[in-house]
């Protein structure tokens, strides 16, 4: 199997050629890449492509209706949805401060939903 | 009158850091001016992470990287007036000032620090047939009505433009489940971060149409669709190739223009490549005493590059303000954009420059393998190959200041050539 890709490590842009295993799970070999970072990149991609996730939720109380948040850590790709919809589901109140948790362990993936600004 | 002196105009990243900066050199009595009901300008509303990685070595999202500045604020004696409009700049660098609660102020300032930032190419810069439905506004527009009312603009979105915030707004909408139908490019390549394409794009699998524009908007009351057109290299619309394309919303996304009314109005040069004052090393331009950093100087991709050039104006400022002699040599070197190059900031480096400069650039085209010079007749001052060169982020070479007071014509010019 193969998988076309182009890095974001650096404004390069390398077009990787990853050689993945049958099943996919696992990467064979990497090419295209002028650098170190390039083969790192093409493996979590294709092994376990993960993302930050902002979004806002709502907030009784405060000056906005809505309060910015992140996950707390990068979350699969697959989660985004699920997490956005977890997200949406939940209304806080204010005061609150940044970097205070506001769903732990969102949708079980072991990462938190923090606010990142304060109301 | 009110005398401080420094007097900086607006409130966001660029302000907040030449403020700081200036207190840091000894500057005692420093005011900023801010439009908005808060510090932190256009950061508070682009909630998406990315911000800090050069200059905090760490990830952040818009709002933590403004709150890190504002708490520096607040621990210094900085005075800051939010919801206050600067309506004027005076000879005698007097600030004409409003807001509910003072009424009318008028600020005597040594130096004035200008950081006003850009706002978006407007609907009326692109001459886009069609009625004034409702549905049509800018990609940060619509950033403002989601991020921080909490409300969605439309279902069913078409974007113009791949810059950045076109690119993170059709990411959003998407998540929070708009159905973004595609994002048109008029050039042949997006403006975006390559980054940015995969993350908000690809991932979510939003076709990007490249060499197309949209041509006709439809709709009376609100937006029912726009015809879309492949465009040739002259960026005219190829007749035979229009589509319509259903849509309640379309976001625009097709450049930032600094906002320098103010600037104008003070008699001050405006580059008209960046659209910002002319200025030197120190950022300061050519009426003295005034200063100028950020998005109002030359729209930046990078806050952490505002962050950095809005320190340099601060320095700069607490130079003037707490120097005896204040008189300017008027000896300078001046900065020209060569081939492949679009412009050059600063655009004059005094000949006697207490510092080495780094000259930031802009590229005209994507290039790859190519070698960027800085040259002054025929004498090479710099040259290195680039593996990849493009006019969406902003490059810089380092210029040492024994190479500028040697030089024997007054002149600098970068080149960018494959």
């Amino acid at each position: 199997m193969k998988r076309e890709l182009v890095c974001v490590s650096c404004p390069i842009g390398c077009a990787l050629s990853v050689e993945l295993s049958e099943d996919g799970k696992e990467v064979l070999s990497v090419s295209g890449n002028t650098c170190k970072r390039g083969d790192k990149y093409a493996k979590d991609e294709c092994t376990n492509p993960v993302r930050m996730l902002t979004s806002t939720m709502k907030v009784n109380g405060g000056n906005h209706p809505v309060i910015p948040v992140k996950t707390s850590a990068p979350i699969p790709k697959g989660m985004m949805f699920k997490c956005m919809e977890a997200i949406n589901n939940e209304v806080v109140d204010a005061p609150i401060k940044i970097g205070e948790v506001l769903i732990s362990n969102v949708c079980d993936t072991g990462v938190d939903i923090v606010a990142t600004n304060e109301m | 009158m009110l005398k401080y002196d420094l007097v900086v105009i607006g409130g966001g990243p660029a302000g907040m850091a030449a403020a700081l900066k200036a207190k840091e050199c000894g500057v005692k009595k420093i005011i900023i001016l801010e439009r908005a009901e808060t510090l932190g300008g256009i950061l508070e509303q682009c909630i998406h992470t990315g911000f800090g990685l050069h200059y905090f070595g760490e990830e952040l999202s818009g709002p933590e990287y403004a709150a890190r500045f504002i708490e520096l604020v607040k621990e210094t004696d900085i005075v800051v007036k939010v919801d206050t409009m600067v309506t004027e700049i005076r000879t005698g660098n007097t600030v004409i000032a409003t807001n509910k609660s003072d009424g009318l102020l008028e600020i005597s300032a040594t130096a004035i620090v200008l950081a006003m930032g850009c706002r978006e190419r407007p609907r009326g810069a692109l001459d886009i047939p069609g009625s004034r439905a409702s549905g049509i506004m800018t990609a940060g527009t619509a950033q403002k009505y989601v991020n921080i009312d909490g409300y969605m603009p439309g279902k069913k979105i078409v974007i113009l433009g791949s810059g950045d915030i076109g690119l993170i707004m059709a990411r959003r909408m998407t998540l929070e489940g708009a159905k973004v139908e595609m994002v048109c490019e008029l050039m042949p390549y997006s403006g975006g971060l390559t980054r940015n394409i995969v993350q908000c794009l690809e991932d979510l699998g939003i076709p990007l149409k490249l060499s197309c524009t949209v041509i006709k908007t439809h709709g009376i009351e609100r937006l029912e669709g726009v015809t879309i057109a492949n465009v040739d290299e002259n960026r005219r619309p190829i007749p035979g190739t229009e589509q319509f394309v259903e849509c309640d919303t379309l976001l625009l996304s097709v450049g930032l223009i600094p906002e320098n009314e103010l600037t104008r109005m003070a008699g001050i040069i405006i580059d008209p490549v960046t659209n910002g004052a002319v200025v030197d090393e120190n950022r300061q331009t050519n009426r003295p005493g005034v200063f100028a950093c950020g998005n109002v100087l030359q729209v930046h991709d990078l806050v952490d590059y505002v962050t950095l050039e809005s320190q340099i104006a601060g320095e700069g400022a607490a130079k003037y303000i707490l120097s005896k002699n204040r008189r300017r040599t008027f000896r300078y070197v001046q900065t020209k954009a060569g081939k492949g190059v679009r412009y050059v900031v600063p655009q004059n480096i005094s000949v006697d420059t207490d510092d080495d400069v780094k000259l930031y650039f802009r590229v005209c085209d994507v290039y790859r393998n190519a070698k960027v010079t800085v040259k002054s007749a025929d004498k090479v001052i710099y040259s290195k190959k680039k593996p990849k060169l493009c006019p969406g982020e902003m490059e810089y070479v380092v210029v040492k200041k024994d190479d500028i007071a040697s030089l024997d014509k007054r002149e600098l010019v970068v080149s960018a050539e494959v």
